[in-house]
């Protein structure tokens, strides 16, 4: 019972090169990478298909499953969402596609966003699953970021697990009374777990804080 | 008689809500003594605990730990003297490693190097978790965590040690366990339980809480075969279990 082992970010155990590179030269790598693909202009359609190149590449060294990183993909639907509607409110010159009418600038906009999105998503996802949580806070001390910051990253992981393990059980009571929270039907119902789940992650940051006052506490985790 | 390790005196808090938990509370543990909290749910046991080491201030009355006023000015060297183990070991252990977690207390007192890794090295001895100072403690089973939250306290080495419902999702065997390492400790004891078959095992004196009142003080036996007051105060004991055959404690 009790708070699960490990069900927090799906971190996968293996010895590739990339699983083994250490992890302040991989987030530098990353950032790097990052900025380089968000400063290509947005219509240099082979820079964005040599970048995605690189990542399948990179996806492949680590040995894990196009798959595992394809599900966690799911965090960037949002913006596809919004990538989608762009050339459909955008303004300016339009040209026909399928019978609607589309912005052109909506169009090259959306492309960049969705191409510059999906590689930043899965070169990032491609790093946290190959890193582990204790790995990526020494990174980012050799990395000099400050203290807080890293403590704070700490909380986050600790607690992921929690607030996870949480959620999960929620859900599991949600169904066991007949209601399917993935059904539009019942969204209401999940809105107010999610609700519910966030007064509790506060009530027990709450009572950690407590916890830790009890135990002389003053502001700054020794070290 | 000595100077108590706890004394608390007429007591009152009411919550910013208005709800008023605590009306008058009385109460002294002496050095040495093992003495259990009992009361219904919502009787005010959480709320007086969180009085011992002034996280909750405010209210009338005084609280003092070994003739130590708890005040702003004190709270450092109170919060060394009195370790409070929590009802969930998830809100005590936050941090990477079992070790991190047992040396973050003894760190905020100042201990550093070799002190401190003997201080948290004791500890995780004293309730046999050694073996596991190099874990996650979130990987661990919920009774393993509980003796880890007892070990970060008992790290600070405090004068009394307040236990909040410490028996309460612990199997059999870690709830027995559990009783074994306590008994071991050398240290003045206050534990809050509903669990009255534990009390009598471990505590010889017993506290009755009931809505912000001290209701009874008296030798554990005494409490839990007073049939009147357990009915009055919502205290039951487990079906078939009768504290008279058990017999007294031995002190
Ligand atoms: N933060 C709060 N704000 C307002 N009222 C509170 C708060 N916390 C507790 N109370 C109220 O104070 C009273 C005493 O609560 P307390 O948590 O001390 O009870 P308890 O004896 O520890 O109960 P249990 O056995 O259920 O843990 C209850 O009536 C409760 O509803
Ligand atoms: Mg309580």
């Amino acid at each position: 019972m009790g708070a699960g082992h490990g069900r927090g970010f799906p971190v996968t155990h293996g010895h590739s090169p990339v699983h083994r590179m250490a992890a302040h030269h991989k987030l530098l790598v990353l950032v790097g990478f990052m900025l380089l693909v968000v400063a290509t202009p947005r219509d240099w359609y082979v820079a964005f298909a040599a970048y995605a190149v690189v990542v399948l590449v990179v996806i492949r060294a680590s040995r894990v499953p196009l798959r595992h990183i394809g599900r966690l993909m799911v965090i960037e639907v949002p913006f596809v969402l919004f990538a989608l509607l762009m050339p459909v409110i955008a303004t300016g010159p339009r040209t026909e596609v399928l019978g609607l009418s589309l912005s052109e600038h909506g169009l090259v906009a959306a492309f960049a966003l969705l191409a510059k999105g999906t590689i930043g998503v899965a070169s990032s996802l491609t790093f946290a699953v190959t890193t582990e949580p204790d790995e990526i806070l020494r990174g980012l001390q050799r990395l000099h970021v400050p203290d807080l910051v890293v403590q704070i990253m700490g909380f986050m992981f600790r607690y992921l697990d929690l607030v996870t393990g949480d959620l999960s059980r929620m859900l599991v009571a949600m169904r066991s009374r007949g209601c399917d929270p993935r059904s539009p039907r019942h969204w209401w119902a999940l809105a107010s777990t999610m609700g519910a789940l966030f007064i509790r992650t506060y009530e027990r940051g709450e009572r950690v804080h407590l916890a830790m006052l009890s135990r002389g506490y003053t502001g700054r985790l020794p070290r | 008689m000595s100077v108590p390790t706890l004394d608390v005196r007429g007591l009152a808090f009411a919550y910013p809500d208005g709800h008023q938990a605590l009306f008058g509370v009385d109460l002294h543990v002496h050095p040495g003594e093992r003495v259990a909290l009992l009361g219904p749910n919502g009787a005010g046991k959480t709320t007086l605990v969180l009085h011992l080491n002034g996280i909750l201030t405010g209210g009338a009355g005084s609280v003092a730990i070994s003739g130590l006023p708890v005040e702003k000015k004190n709270l450092a060297e109170i919060r060394r003297r009195v370790g409070i183990v929590f009802q969930d070991p998830d809100d005590q252990l936050f941090l990477g490693t079992v070790r991190q977690d047992v040396a973050f207390g003894p760190a905020n007192l100042g201990l550093k190097g070799a002190a401190l890794d003997r201080r948290v090295m004791t500890a995780l001895d004293q309730v046999g978790m050694a073996d596991f100072a190099d874990r996650p403690p979130h990987h661990l089973s919920h009774g393993q965590r509980r003796r880890v939250a007892v070990a970060t306290v008992l790290a600070m080495e405090p004068e009394i040690l307040v236990l909040d419902e410490p028996s309460s999702n612990l199997d059999p065997a870690s709830r027995r366990e559990l009783a074994d390492i306590l008994r071991s400790l050398d240290v003045t004891l206050l534990m809050v339980t509903h669990d009255l078959p534990y009390a009598l095992e471990l505590c010889p004196r017993s506290v009755v809480l009931s809505d912000g009142h001290v209701v009874a003080d008296a030798d554990t036996l005494a409490v839990l075969t007073d049939e009147s007051l357990m009915a009055a105060h919502r205290l039951e004991l487990p079906w078939g279990f009768d504290p008279r055959t058990v017999g007294s404690l031995p002190a």
